[in-house]
């Protein structure tokens, strides 16, 4: 920890950001220390994310000013403030796909011999990069197209290393990581700590920031609410503060006794090219079924194969006891299956995010308020109408687009955009992923509704606590086949991790806790 | 939401600054030369507007899905030396009969393919297009080159673009009012509609919307490919014949009209009323190009030039200048 | 502890050889469009009534370098992910141009040259300027200044004509020891401007922009001024291209079907070439065998006396192949939502 009272690193101050009519940021003082890791926390929408385009100059604030080490600076672009020494990770991937690592990790300052860039000093300075994060067995030369999301991840941090820079942003930079190279992050950044570096660290992931933070500071709508030394507020006051009125059980109680009928959707042995093996599945009308693992292990993909999109998928599904061949989405959608699939990557598979609030709701419903290919504004005027009103979707008004939405917002119009359907099998990526606590909360409600109402759901999550406080039953993944199913008093935590790395039932219980600590996320 | 409503939504910024520049060419014009704001000149320039009109209806669509039909020269010139050759491939009574959906068929053909190529291929529409065209342009000159075609056109193609059915509404006019409703209707009401501005925006969220997109995306090439042969056979009624080379005026006219109609060149963005208006905006200038002839100006300054350079320079010009007094993307950042 | 968790991110992630000898995708597509114009080239020479005579080369070359120069001229467009629809017009610019003032004594010859090269370097800027700062589609602008650049052609030549200062194009077109000067030309452009420019960091920002603009503007790429470089060095090798067209005709001709005729063909070339049209892979040495590729597909047709009106069509259909292939993936597509990227 670096002493108070010294002239910060970094001093922001009366920071005033609007976008259109959108009040992002409002007079947000920061500081930020050499030593120093300093957590931000707060609902999507905060202001977190403007902070540090701010500071990291992708957009320019309408008012305030950045000082370094007591000098005022102003970043026009990402370069000035890359030379200035602030180097950012940022949420979504800035690397260059066809590109080499080594390319990569030298693309802002490359080493230059006769004013052309030197191939073979930038990829040494590419592998001392990878070296210090721990990311060795990638080597410089590959493109970084061919690489896993999380190496993808691991090249990222090694790029911003690579500047040396003095202040170090992480914007949920670990959210594609494993919980091993999670791991080897964590040891880097105690080691850049000690270093000297300022560090900025943005999670919604309370463990991750109990463990790395030194200093915590909490934004509300655009407004600093708190800055504390970690460690001083217990877990609830902090998301008090961040949700900014009082916090109840995030989980809504399951329904108990669910009617013993027959299953809605029955899988026997659904393969898939190696990354789905042997897949058994069965899910009730008012059941919901989580589907557990560690990230990756073909979860994603029994969703996709069940929604018709993988080719060759072998295995037998039957709906309410009528064995079908699922061939694409359409017919997935269609009235004789029934299904809706809440994809995770809400801006890229979800949303058409220029398009009106309107025009997506009723996006996949389309065709039931039409006759013979027309439209039916007045039906449809209506369905939106009750949609809006169910899921409590704020907007500026429905005829504005879906991009001017908060990203819970944005979730709950996909959410709507599938309900629109009457979907029987409500099949879920993920959905709460990057989500503000509040929507949250409402999401989980939802669902207990939709079970309740009869719809049979299918719930992946990377939240271990979400699986355990929404469904009834879990079906563990690992290596694309089913591992275990927990349900009842079974659906633990611990029993969720060993089952996740696939270790024998009834392992000693202090191990798995340790494991259970490391690698839930 | 009201009939006027829906009206007013169609006039976006960029449709109301394509029709204050129709105003503002047509004022100057005037200045120059008053029979410019006669009715008999305003009808004319319609009359020539709904040749582009026509095939610019066909290519919106392309657009709006985030593709571009680069074929247009070549399929008007197919759509226009089919209907006149039809008497020699299809015999001297069905050819006279049919000459005209044979013409338009042959282009909604070329859509075809293009259509099958981008949707099914996944190739690039920009360069497979453009691989039409030449493909189409070859198949032109072997037509025309392996035995002297009939390139006179029928009288039912005359009738069609010099007639008025309705009196004082020159027939070409009435096909493109009558195209362009029905296309503002299915881009505004229908479920193709919708999903053909869905798909310009995200093609995998509509795809996973359970929409068959690329049924969408070979439906509007077809739909492109039929409407520039439709202008190619206008066009043979026009100028009582067909030539090589009739479509090739045409591509940077069309694509123009419906980027500075206000539609995203990147697809999901853009209103049909936005296109009606780039078309009267590109003829009223080229028109004016043709009368006012600066070259004329250029010349008493011993700066003696071809009417061609200043139609070239003066149009493309005026088109950058358009651009990028409204057309520019917003900065992602 | 965590042994466990890591050998199930090992498993999933895959060690990599510390060393591996893999061709890149630029580097496989170089050698593709190499061997089809090998293959080509010697069933030409095999059909060739009198044989690979130096004559026979040196024409070859001559044309062939042709359209090469001004396909590396859309290859860098192509490669930051746009498309030069003028590259077409500003050769015949910088031909009518050159018809007109690389003439008379060395002096006035050699201002002539960098005349003509700075104006298709002036054209190429003025696109990429109006492309970047206007934040306008490649598409559309290059479509309209085309024909900007082509109506100035006009301008200089009204009718075909004109001379070029007749040394220079004898040197320019001629060969020693049989091997042609324009192929001379051709490996020149590629060690002064294509090599430095593929390893400056200007160069590799165009590759950065084309595989993902907006991460490269993140990451501190100069994004404005890569762009701009991109459109310009096309012009300059388009002029170069015009350069060369003025001493094998030795006149200038400003005709829309030339223009026309070099830029679909140049697209093609840069296809074949294995430059993805989608940007951030390529190499301009791809376009330059792609663009012989394309120019010995004329010669096939002469010599297997195939009518060459037919020509367009051919191109076409290469166009059309050659874009095919590329789309093969789609058989090998297992999860249909790969298909909407």
């Amino acid at each position: 920890m670096a002493d108070s009272g010294a002239t910060p690193l970094l001093r922001m101050s009366g920071i005033t950001k609007h976008y259109g009519g959108v009040r992002a940021l409002q007079d947000v003082h920061f500081e930020a220390n050499r030593g120093t890791i300093h957590a931000l926390l707060g609902e999507n929408g905060a202001g977190k994310s403007t902070l540090i385009k701010v500071l990291s100059g992708v957009v320019q604030p309408d008012s305030g000013t950045i000082e370094l080490d007591g000098v005022p600076v102003q970043f026009a672009n990402p370069t000035e403030a890359n030379d200035a020494g602030i180097a950012c990770i940022f949420q979504e991937l800035s690397l260059l796909p066809d590109l080499s690592v080594a390319d990569n990790i030298g693309i802002t300052r490359p080493p230059k011999r006769f004013g052309l860039i030197d191939n073979r000093a930038q990829r040494r300075v590419a592998e001392e990069a990878l070296a210090r994060v721990g990311g060795e067995a990638i080597h410089p030369s590959t493109t970084v197209r061919e690489l896993p999301l999380s190496r993808r991840q691991m090249v990222e941090i090694a790029k911003a290393l690579a500047r040396n820079p003095k202040i170090l942003i992480l914007d949920e930079a670990t959210s594609a990581l494993t919980a091993a190279d999670v791991e080897k992050v964590f040891i880097m950044l105690h080691k850049l700590r000690e270093e000297g570096m300022a560090i900025i660290y943005i999670s919604h992931r309370m463990n991750e920031i109990a463990e790395l933070a030194d200093v915590c500071t909490v934004y509300r709508n655009g407004q600093k609410v708190e800055t504390f030394e970690a460690g001083t507020r217990s877990d609830n006051a902090i998301v008090e503060m961040m949700i900014g009125r009082e916090y109840e059980s995030v989980f809504p109680p399951k329904a108990d006794n669910k009617p013993d009928v027959a299953p809605v959707l029955k899988v026997r042995d659904f393969s898939w090219q190696g990354e789905l093996n042997g897949i058994d599945l069965d899910i009730r009308p008012g059941e919901i079924v989580g589907l557990g693992g560690l990230d990756g292990q073909g979860q994603r993909q029994l969703l996709l194969g069940l929604f018709g999109t993988l080719i060759g998928a072998t295995g037998t599904v039957e709906i309410s006891g009528r064995p079908v061949k699922l061939s694409s989405p359409k017919h997935a959608k269609s009235d004789e299956i029934g299904m809706a699939l809440i994809p995770e990557d809400r801006k890229g598979e979800g949303l058409m995010l220029p398009m009106t609030v309107r025009e997506n709701l009723s996006f996949a419903a389309v065709e039931k308020v039409s006759r013979a290919g027309i439209v039916d504004l007045k039906a449809e005027e209506k369905a939106i109408d009750e949609m809006v009103s169910l899921l409590k979707i704020k907007s500026d008004g429905i005829d504005g687009p879906v991009a001017s939405l908060s990203g819970g917002n944005q979730q709950k119009v996909v959410i709507g955009k599938w309900l629109m359907t009457k979907p029987r099998i409500i099949l879920l990526n993920d959905p709460t992923r990057g989500i503000d606590v509040g929507t949250k909360q409402e999401i989980y409600q939802l669902l207990q509704n939709l079970a309740a109402e009869g719809a049979a759901i299918l719930f992946y999550s990377t939240d271990y606590d979400e699986l355990i406080g929404c469904c009834d039953r879990v079906l563990v993944m690992y290596g694309g086949a089913v591992v275990r199913t927990l349900a009842g008093r079974e659906l633990t935590e611990t029993n969720l991790v060993s089952a996740a790395l696939n270790l024998p039932a009834g392992t000693d219980e202090a191990a798995l806790a340790a494991h259970a600590k490391e690698a839930a996320q | 939401m009201g009939a006027l409503d829906t009206l007013f939504r169609q006039f976006d910024r960029a449709t109301v600054i394509a029709f204050g520049c129709i105003v503002v060419l047509l004022l100057i014009g005037a200045l120059a030369e008053p029979a410019f704001l006669s009715p008999k000149y305003l009808l004319q320039q319609l009359h020539v507007a709904s040749f582009l009109g026509v095939v610019a209806t066909g290519v919106m669509l392309v657009i709006l899905l985030g593709h571009i039909d680069l074929s247009i020269p070549w399929t008007i010139g197919v759509g226009g030396m089919m209907a006149t050759g039809a008497v020699g491939i299809l015999g001297p009574g069905l050819g006279v009969t049919f000459a005209i959906p044979f013409g338009i068929l042959c282009g909604a053909g070329i859509g075809l393919i293009n259509g099958l190529g981008v949707a099914y291929l996944r190739a690039p529409a920009m360069i497979f297009t453009l691989g039409m065209n030449a493909v189409a342009q070859g198949l032109m000159v072997y037509h025309t080159g392996g035995f002297a075609p009939q390139d006179r056109a029928t009288e039912f193609m005359r009738e069609l673009t010099v007639g008025q059915l309705i009196p004082g509404v020159p027939n070409p006019l009435l096909i493109w009012i009558v195209l362009g409703a029905a296309t503002m209707f299915v881009l505004n009401r229908t479920t193709l509609g919708r999903q053909i501005y869905a798909i310009g925006n995200q093609e995998r969220a509509v795809f996973l919307s359970g929409v068959d997109t690329r049924r969408v995306i070979l439906i509007c090439f077809v739909f492109s490919g039929a409407c520039a042969a439709a202008t190619g056979v206008l066009l043979a009624g026009w100028a009582n014949r067909s030539y090589q080379a009739m479509g090739d005026p045409y591509l940077l006219p069309t694509i123009a009209a419906i980027i500075l109609g206000g539609t995203n060149v990147l697809g999901g963005r853009g209103k049909y009323v936005g296109t009606v208006a780039g078309v009267i905006l590109i003829t009223i200038l080229q028109s004016m190009l043709s009368v006012v002839q600066p070259q004329r100006y250029f010349a008493q300054l011993g700066l003696d030039m071809p009417a061609d350079t200043f139609r070239q320079v003066v149009f493309g010009v005026v088109i950058i200048a358009m651009l990028l007094l409204y057309g520019r993307q917003k900065l992602l950042r | 502890m965590s042994a466990p968790v890591e050998a199930a991110g090992v498993e999933r992630g895959g060690r990599r050889p510390r060393f591996k000898f893999r061709l890149s995708a630029a580097q496989r597509g170089i050698l593709i469009a190499i061997a089809i114009f090998a293959v080509m080239f010697a069933v030409y020479g095999w059909k060739q009534p009198v044989g690979l005579t130096a004559n026979v080369i040196n024409t070859a070359s001559n044309k062939g370098a042709l359209l090469a120069l001004v396909a590396m001229a859309q290859t860098l467009p192509v490669l930051t992910g746009g498309l030069d629809l003028s590259v077409g017009a500003i050769f015949v610019l910088a031909n009518c141009l050159a018809s007109t003032i690389v003439v008379g004594d060395p002096v006035s010859t050699t201002l002539g040259i960098i005349a003509v090269l700075f104006v298709g370097l002036l054209c190429g800027a003025t696109n990429g300027i109006i492309i970047v700062y206007g934040r306008l589609q490649p598409l559309i602008v290059t479509l309209a200044m085309g024909a900007v650049y082509f109506g100035i052609a006009l301008a200089l030549r009204p009718q075909p004509g004109g001379s070029v200062n007749f040394e220079l194009a004898d040197f320019m077109t001629r060969s020693t020891f049989a091997i042609p000067h324009s192929a001379i030309l051709l490996l020149l452009v590629v060690v002064f401007i294509w090599i430095p420019y593929r390893r400056s960091v200007l160069g590799r920002a165009a590759f950065a922009i084309g595989s993902a603009e907006q991460a490269a503007y993140m990451s501190g790429v100069p994004v404005d001024r890569a762009k701009v470089l991109a459109f310009a060095l096309s012009g300059l090798l388009a002029a170069i291209g015009g350069l060369l067209l003025t001493a094998i005709t030795y006149s200038g001709a400003a005709k829309i079907s030339i223009a026309n005729d070099y830029t679909l063909n140049s697209i093609g070339a840069v296809v074949i070439g294995g430059t993805s049209l989608f940007g951030g892979v390529g190499s301009a040495i791809g376009s330059i065998f792609g663009a012989f590729v394309m120019r010995t597909v004329g010669d096939l047709l002469i010599v297997f006396d195939i009518n060459p009106v037919l020509q367009p069509l051919f191109v076409g259909i290469v166009l059309l192949v050659a874009v095919c292939i590329g789309s093969l993936r789609v058989l090998r597509v297992k999860n249909k939502l790969d298909l909407y990227r």
